[in-house]
């Protein structure tokens, strides 16, 4: 009877969600979106995004690389700006070495204006962006990493012909000054990896802007 | 049952009506500006039952967009038993430009602080097990009991779970 009473309350609640947002907002951000979520070692999927040059890019392209860092970030958000030296200096290091960072910005540009394609093009000419940066036109490529913000980092490593997730969080202990960076933690993870070590901190947290709708 | 819920609910949404705000409370002109310890400090020091953290910032847009949600809350439940913090997660370098100047034009009465503590991967875990870091997002404290949403809320669904919360 409790739980009948329980389901009553939900749906109630959950009509009445439904009914308010045709009747007043017409939009909804909080209805949670179907999100997969990546752990570690689980395998990720490979995509097809358009790049800022127009060119489709999927990570099986990348025939010689020993992994990447995937990295959801945008032009709005100011974590994501404070970071966009940092993500430049990754994809300057470790591309040479076989991981290249691969930019996704997951935001729909018609909920965040400012990550339009067209402004992508211009952030990535304006900052000399040397990695691609794709739109996840649809969004349907971060709910299925897990990603929940901006900047959000997944370090993949190639096995066999699989992807396999081997960290996921933030690029180091300090997103918004890179001047007290104590910890590099993807730098961490990669080197954890190219040296065939395991890695010390798996996932990390910091506080970013969630993905626009 | 089903009715006394639909007759709450319907209560809820029917109540919808806009009341011109006064303007702040000097008291907000004034943000203090913490670490995590001392934010947690602040929060047990707190008089209310039941308290309602919001993680907010000026520039995340979901954020603005619930704000008056909260401050209806506050207007409606706040009071000797029940008090609503804003926490905004920007930049200290943004406090006098962005959030004084955002809190002054809103008309913002809710107590806001500033949590400024870099060690991110430290203090994000003890405010929630499950936050990823994505913001909004709120927790909800009473007398130990804890709930925690990494979420925007609706006008609904803010008031639903509140009343939920309160009264399970």
């Amino acid at each position: 009877m409790k739980n009948r009473n329980y389901f009553a309350l939900l749906f109630a609640i959950s009509l009445t969600t439904i009914f308010t947002v045709f009747a007043f907002t017409g939009t909804d951000t909080s209805l949670d979106r179907f999100i997969v979520s990546y752990n570690i070692g689980d395998k990720a999927e490979d995509f097809s995004l358009k790049n800022i040059d127009g060119k489709m890019v999927s990570l099986s392209d990348f025939k010689q690389a020993k992994g990447f860092i995937v990295i959801f970030t945008c032009n709005t958000c100011p974590y994501s700006v404070a970071n966009e030296d940092r993500i430049i200096e990754l994809d300057k290091k470790y591309k040479p070495k076989g991981f290249p960072v691969i930019a996704i910005n997951p935001n729909n540009p018609e909920a965040s204006p400012g990550d339009s394609f067209e402004l992508m093009q211009a952030r990535a000419a304006e900052k000399g962006f040397t990695f691609p940066y794709l739109l996840d036109e649809g969004q349907k490529v971060y709910p299925e990493y897990g990603a929940t913000k901006t900047p959000h980092v997944f370090v993949l490593e190639k096995e066999d012909k699989d992807l396999i997730v081997k960290y996921i969080g933030a690029i180091d202990d300090s997103s918004r000054d890179p001047g007290s960076v104590t910890k590099k933690y993807v730098e961490n993870a990669v080197d954890a990896l190219l040296a065939n070590q395991p890695i010390e901190m798996v996932s990390t947290r910091a506080i970013g802007c969630g993905i626009k709708n | 049952m089903k009715r006394v819920v639909f007759a709450a609910v319907l209560l809820l949404l029917l109540s919808c009506k806009k009341e011109v705000k006064e303007p702040a409370e000097p008291e907000n002109d004034h943000i203090e500006v913490v670490n995590f310890s001392e934010l947690e400090k602040l929060l047990q020091e707190q008089e209310e039952e039941v308290l309602l953290v919001n993680f907010w910032a000026t520039w995340c847009k979901p954020c603005v967009e619930e704000m008056p949600y909260f401050e209806e809350v506050h207007d409606s439940l706040a009071g000797p038993d029940l008090k609503v913090i804003l926490v905004s997660l920007d930049f200290p370098d943004k406090l006098e430009s962005q959030v004084i100047p955002f809190v002054r034009n809103k008309g913002l009465e809710p107590q806001v602080i500033l949590l400024d503590d870099p060690h991110e991967n430290d203090w994000i875990p003890k405010v929630d097990s499950t936050w990823s870091g994505a913001i909004p997002a709120t927790l909800f404290l009473k007398e130990g009991k804890r709930k925690f949403f990494e979420k925007s809320f609706t006008r609904t669904s803010l008031f639903s779970e509140v009343s939920k919360f309160i009264n399970p």
